[in-house]
């Protein structure tokens, strides 16, 4: 094996991984948001007692789940010209990874709120709780606790596919990394690096989702 | 704009050989690696199941696409003289061990105490213990969380059009530029997908419904 390794290239650009780093984060963190809007909004609509509000949410969710993200990001890029929406690839990447993160989360979500047991909500009554402090303290707090690993997990995935959306040439570290990359024909050494700043990314999201769990649901379930 | 005929359909179909042929490939090489993987993470010795957490950590916190630029790029520098195919089955292997290791590790662990216990009190040694009594329990077990996974990595093949191999979505991609019909194209590659994935994710789901009623 006469390869010499040279990660001082890649080095070099330093800077740029570092704000393109940033740009994964926005987009992540943008996702994130836009997914959890679809959620909350999906399971509203799941939930109701309307068939025409239910059905396209269990169709929006089969179809997102079911099929990549690449041909979804595809799909999309492609459709909004010609519904006459120009957007950069930012905010189109943006509403790729908030349309697929929100299939997941709407299943999650409905899953939490199922998990609340009606005898809870009817003692919370008996106890004269008002209808807020019943939402807040019995339906929210559980529920929440519930979906929490579950959508957490989600939003590390949302992360890590936000990769993918160098595909549209979204302003983002895959795409950094590909511009080194032909730049300075260190191939092995850009995806290395890179691939060790996702793993820092996605580690320190996990902490921090974990620091944020033991912080707001420290109390005893049983 | 050009139409879609017979020629483009047999690509798409070329295409979707190599996707059905690289999910078969990962799912079959990371099945059995995964068990490998699940086996040292329960292990007694503590090194055995430090590494395979950080083999497992590395895989699910790194992007696919980094993974198989990762190995792409390295299997290359090793001198191998290999063609994307085996580069790429070597990356979807890899990624798939890690996730089906974690996923059969939790399912070894859901497998009662008890039946350990009660294979050792039957004097079994390790291999029998595993093979005869918890593995084909936790293969029960983990028999929704398996399918979900296979419906993972039939999506992420997809990815390997970004590294240059022709599959299902690149050569719909290919179409798309050549014919100008980018949403009939992708409505259709999409279509491809979701009727391969659909009924697994339909049966996984059907599964672990039914396997949450039996233990209540």
């Amino acid at each position: 094996m006469g390869y010499r390794f040279d990660f001082g290239a890649v080095l070099d650009r330093a800077p740029e991984l570092l704000w393109a780093s940033f740009g994964t984060l926005g987009l992540a963190l943008a996702g994130m948001l836009l997914a959890l809007v679809i959620g909350i909004l999906g399971v509203v609509a799941r939930t109701s007692k309307s068939r025409i509000a239910r059905t396209p949410v269990i169709v929006f969710v089969e179809v997102v789940r079911n099929t990549p993200f690449l041909v979804q990001i595809f799909f999309i890029y492609f459709a909004l010209p010609l519904m006459g929406i120009r957007l950069n690839p930012t905010v189109t990447a943006i509403i790729a990874l908030g349309i697929n993160g929100g299939a997941y989360a709407i299943e999650i979500i409905r899953g939490g709120v199922e998990s609340v047991s009606r005898g809870q909500i009817e003692a919370g009554f008996a106890l004269g709780l008002h209808k807020a402090d019943v939402f807040r303290l019995i339906v929210l707090k559980p529920a929440l606790r519930a979906i929490y690993p579950s959508l957490t997990s989600q939003f590390i995935m949302l992360t890590l596919t936000t990769s993918v959306c160098t595909s549209i040439a979204a302003y983002e570290l895959t795409s950094a990394a590909q511009r080194i990359e032909s730049d300075t024909f260190r191939s092995f050494e850009v995806y290395f690096t890179v691939t060790a700043i996702y793993l820092v990314i996605s580690t320190l999201m996990m902490g921090l989702f974990a620091l944020i769990s033991r912080h707001y649901f420290n109390y005893p379930t049983r | 704009m050009g139409p879609i005929g017979e020629n483009e359909f047999f690509f798409l179909m070329q295409g979707l050989k190599w996707t059905v042929l690289l999910a078969i490939v990962g799912f079959i090489g990371g099945g059995i690696f995964g068990i490998l993987i699940a086996l040292l993470r329960t292990s007694k010795t503590k090194v055995a199941r430090t590494i395979t957490a950080g083999y497992i950590g590395v895989f699910q916190g790194t992007p696919l696409l980094m993974q198989l630029f990762v190995v792409y790029y390295g299997v290359a520098l090793l001198g191998i003289e290999v063609n994307a195919w085996i580069a790429v089955a070597i990356a979807f292997t890899l990624h798939a061990s890690a996730f089906l290791g974690e996923i059969w590790r939790g399912s070894i662990e859901a497998v009662p105490k008890g039946q350990t216990e009660a294979a050792n009190a039957l004097g079994l040694h390790y291999v029998s213990r595993m093979k005869d009594v918890i593995l084909p329990q936790a293969l029960k077990i983990s028999m929704p969380a398996t399918i979900g996974f296979l419906v993972q990595l039939i999506k992420g093949t997809s990815l390997a059009a970004i590294v240059g191999f022709i599959e299902l979505t690149r050569a719909g991609q290919i179409i798309s530029n050549q014919t100008y019909r980018p949403l009939l194209v992708f409505g259709i590659v999409a279509a491809i997908y979701f009727i391969i994935c659909w009924p697994l994710s339909h049966a996984g789901s059907g599964l672990e419904k039914r396997m949450s009623k039996a233990v209540r």
